[in-house]
């Protein structure tokens, strides 16, 4: 009876953490491949429609039902008392098409492509999630910032992982002086406060750095000053299995360091490390899209989540067009998604 | 025990200072020389609130810098001509009548007699002299000192008696008049000893006790709360009578809430929380009238300020600054045809809209729309052209490689970063469609954004920048102010500071034509020089002009006689015709 509840209850994770992978994959998918998913380049400004709501898509107009949904031309009717204001051109539909040539872009960095997943004819305008101050096509922005901030949440937690895992191990498996003063350094990295030591740091960086430099400062800076906490857990981890009696027999039997930390110790703190990863990829992005926010990630006008929130510092913005948190709705939602999988895998852990 | 007393005493007197009732105006005295507006009518009472950005520094008239604290300044003190904001022309305020001399040379001033400082202390023509000595004393270090030294020597004050005084200028000096104006007329009686003492520069801070502080404005400092507020109340000596020979101002207090940002400023003003608000960007100026609950108040647009923004390139100086990156690329800054490109290609209707909401204006020289007076109408407006743009770099040595890059005559390619103030979202926008035009043309822009400071630092100090998106301009309509800007060896002469001869035929023609247009006082004569001066600007392009925006400004319905005006201060220049409308009345008490 216990046996069966137990191993439904497993076959449910087992499930549950199915779909959350599958789910995940699928977002890192989209991302990856933004270009793409995409239906514009996300740096291309359309002057004529700053501010643009989302447009709307239709399915019926008069001669009745489609199949195919369509859309209507945003026509704006600027310096009115109210600012811009945008009504549909209900003159002409654009129906959208799938697997239509559109702006070049780059697949992986590499391979030079046209094709996209969906779009309309020009002059026809496709913005799912509106348009930010320059007539940029917000989707499009979400798609290709995702992929800054999400990579930059994954380089930098191989980065803090990586590091802290190495000094814990040192640190555990050491012990004595060593231990006392790396654990004397996590201290200090713990009790900083990094965001205004991040923003001193700025200061005196040269005045402009590539996208791709300040990704790897920013990836590096952030990776790096993590590591104290999985440190301090990979020590523990360490320290409590080196003195189990399979590694002291291990020892015993003339097992060198190497020997011990590869077969005996890593496979413990592997799972540790799994559901660390898990909780700090959606911190690190939280992390990227603070800095860039308070402008200290890459620059326009390259989008990240963070920077492409930044706008949002204006309250006139903030009240009034709503569509631009939608880079906020993407790290709410990566974010749930991250954290429900570390759930998982620790319960999973638990339960083995 | 004796502490508890003490602030128990101070607890009382504060709250007593909170709820007593502003002072009444006095009635006039015989032998008082007024001012009568004659087109003025208002009702006594109530008070207004004006959120500010920040916190002012100072109340010294004479040592004061920013902004913020000239607010609450010039609602304190009086000068002796004024420049009508509404007009934009002189008027006569402590001085009811001036007489200049043939040469120009000369000034004589009549004095207003019998009236009297806030704290009731008369004023006379000892005054105009001590205030004068005070704002030329090199040791109080006033930002004023500059205009009133010229050619290196001092104007010359003479008290002629008690109500005249006459101004020697070293030389012919074109509106002389107009330098009268933010010239606050200080109490000898309360400021001469810290004077004699030497810390002038310390005196009127933000802690100075109410009855130490007097001046000839319209109002006189009530309380300070730091972090908080400032409020200042009628001056019951004030000189200025409405139509009914109502003695002004007609509000009972003025109330300066520190909000803090701008954002800030719309939110209280949206919440009901103040009543007058100016410096409105468009944005927040159309949030403001889309609010419902802010239904009825007064929104104006007052057409384009007279600020000039505009794109910068670094043409200083660099040897002996470890530069050798900033120097490498003057060489395309320096020229001409570089410069005319970039021009060219920028999309400053695109900037009007999008950076102003098409509540700007765009520009092509220094002058703007705003100043009708002295824009000079045959400054051509070409529309944007890439075409254009590339012909010129092309005829300049420039070509492009494959991948459309633009490469300069040595084939390195023409890469430079762009710094502006990161607390300037207009700037930052127009920096930002700025960088997209000029990738049309192959020339790869980086936006930078500094804090303030620091774009300040290295604009004027250190020179450690490409090129940068400023602003300037705005303080009066009159060509003097820009002096500094455009004569050489100016404090504001931004794209060549310091130096020591002008480098181009044409800025030695342009620090002439600045030159003799401050010494011509015909008006015709001196548009002349002027136009030709704003013709050579554009030309040759120091600063790529880019927009100006209109002054936007609001105010609660219950605002009367409100007039904002497109010269410094916007909203608050005619502060003592202000008046409550409506219920504020009955409040008002038995006057």
């Amino acid at each position: 009876m216990r046996a069966s509840l137990r191993t439904r209850l497993q076959t449910r994770l087992r499930t549950k953490t199915a779909i959350l992978i599958a789910v995940l994959a699928g977002l890192h998918f989209v991302l990856l491949f933004a270009g793409f998913f995409a239906p514009y380049d996300p740096t291309t400004q359309n002057r004529e429609l700053p501010f643009a709501p989302p447009t709307r898509l239709h399915f019926a107009d008069d001669s009745g039902f489609h199949w195919r949904p369509f859309v209507y031309a945003w026509t704006s009717a600027p310096a009115s008392d109210q600012g811009d204001s945008y009504k549909e051109d209900r003159g002409r539909e654009y129906p959208v098409h799938f697997f239509v040539n559109g702006p070049s872009y780059k697949v992986l960095g590499v391979y030079e492509a046209t094709l996209h997943l969906f779009g309309v004819a020009e002059p026809g305008e496709l913005l799912l999630f509106g348009a930010d101050g320059y007539g940029r096509d917000e989707f499009s922005r979400v798609l290709f910032g995702g992929q800054i901030s999400v990579a930059a949440g994954i380089t930098a937690t191989f980065i803090t992982l990586l590091a802290g895992s190495i000094l814990g191990i040192i640190a555990g498996y050491y012990g004595r002086w060593i231990d006392e003063s790396l654990m004397g350094v996590t201290e200090l990295f713990l009790s900083l406060p990094w965001l205004y030591f991040l923003l001193g740091v700025r200061a005196f960086l040269p005045l402009h750095l590539s996208t791709m430099r300040t990704f790897f400062l920013l990836t590096g800076v952030i990776g790096l000053i993590g590591w104290a906490r999985p440190a301090r857990m990979v020590r523990g981890m360490v320290l409590s299995s080196r003195n189990r009696n399979y590694v002291l027999a291990a020892r015993g039997f003339g097992g060198s360091d190497f020997y011990l930390l590869w077969r005996h110790v890593l496979p413990d703190v592997f799972g540790l490390l799994l559901t660390q990863a898990a909780l700090l990829i959606p911190r690190y992005i939280a992390a990227e899209v603070t800095l860039s926010f308070f402008g200290l990630g890459v620059s326009e006008p390259v989008p990240s989540w963070g920077n492409m929130l930044s706008t949002l510092q204006q309250y006139s913005v903030l009240v009034s067009y709503g569509w631009l948190l939608a880079p906020a709705g993407a790290v709410v939602v990566t974010s749930v998604l991250y954290s429900s999988l570390s759930d998982v895998i620790h319960s999973r852990l638990e339960s083995h | 025990m004796k502490l508890i007393a003490r602030l128990t005493l101070q607890v009382c007197l504060l709250t007593a200072a909170c709820f007593a009732a502003a002072a009444a105006p006095e009635a006039a005295k015989p032998g008082e020389e007024l001012a009568r507006m004659a087109d003025i009518s208002g009702h006594y009472g109530g008070h207004l609130t004006i959120g500010q950005r920040s916190e002012p520094k100072t109340l010294n008239p004479v040592t004061v810098t920013d902004a913020v604290s000239r607010e609450v300044i010039g609602r304190l003190m009086g000068d002796l001509i004024e420049i009508n904001r509404s007009t934009q022309q002189t008027e006569p305020a402590l001085a009811k009548s001036w007489k200049t001399s043939p040469d120009g040379r000369t000034f004589t001033l009549q004095l207003r007699k019998g009236i009297r400082f806030s704290d009731g202390y008369p004023f006379d023509a000892d005054d105009v002299l001590f205030s004068f000595n005070v704002y030329m004393d090199e040791a109080v270090d006033s930002p004023q000192r500059d205009l009133l030294i010229i050619d290196g020597k001092p104007m010359q004050v003479t008290k002629l008696d008690q109500y005249t005084v006459r101004f020697v200028l070293p030389r012919p000096y074109a509106a002389a008049e107009r330098l009268f104006d933010g010239l606050a007329m200080l109490p000898k009686h309360l400021l001469e000893k810290q004077y004699r003492e030497g810390h002038f520069a310390q005196a009127w801070s933000l802690n100075v006790p109410p009855a130490e502080i007097s001046g000839l404005g319209p109002f006189r400092l009530k309380q300070y709360v730091p972090g908080q507020r400032i409020v200042v109340e009628r001056n019951p000596y004030y000189w200025k009578v409405d139509r009914e020979n109502q003695r002004l101002p007609y509000l009972d207090e003025l109330v300066f809430l520190f909000v803090g940002t701008e954002d800030a400023q719309v939110m209280r003003f949206e919440a009901g929380e103040t009543d007058i608000i100016s410096r409105l960007s468009s944005e927040n100026y159309n949030l403001l009238s889309r609010e419902k609950s802010r239904a009825g108040s007064q929104l104006a647009d007052m057409g384009p300020s007279l600020e000039y923004n505009f794109l910068l390139f670094n043409l200083n100086d660099l040897s002996g600054k470890k530069l050798d990156e900033v120097a490498a690329k003057q060489a395309w800054f320096r020229d001409l045809k570089f410069r005319q490109a970039v021009s060219a290609a920028v999309d400053r209707e695109s900037i009007v809209r999008l950076v102003y909401g098409s509540r700007g204006a765009a520009l092509w020289g220094n002058v703007g729309p705003g100043n009708k007076l002295w824009i000079n109408q045959t400054i051509p407006h070409p529309p944007r052209s890439v075409e254009t743009a590339r012909q010129l770099l092309k005829s300049a040595g420039y070509s492009w490689n494959a991948s459309g890059q633009l490469l300069d005559a040595a084939g390195h390619p023409v890469e430079f970063s762009v710094i502006t103030s990161s607390s300037n979202s207009q700037r930052m926008k127009m920096a930002t469609l700025l960088q997209d035009d000029l990738s049309h043309l192959g020339m790869q822009v980086h936006v930078v954004p500094l804090e303030f400071r620091a774009t300040i630092d290295r604009v004027f100090q250190s020179f450690d920048y490409d090129a940068a998106i400023m602003g300037l301009g705005g303080g009066d309509a009159d060509p003097n102010p820009e002096m500094n800007v455009w004569a050489f060896g100016g404090t504001s002469h931004l794209w060549h500071l310091g130096e020591t001869q002008p480098a181009t035929d044409w800025e030695r023609e342009l620090d002439q034509l600045m030159q003799q247009q401050m010494v011509t006082l015909d008006y015709a004569k001196r548009k002349q020089l002027y136009d030709r001066a704003q013709q050579l600007i554009a030309a040759n392009l120091p600063f790529i002009f880019l927009g100006t925006p209109n002054i936007l400004a609001g105010a609660d319905a219950r605002v009367g006689n409100f007039q904002p005006a497109v010269l410094d201060p916007y909203t608050l220049w005619n502060a003592d015709e202000l008046y409550v409308r409506g219920p504020a009345q009955e409040n008002a008490g038995v006057r």
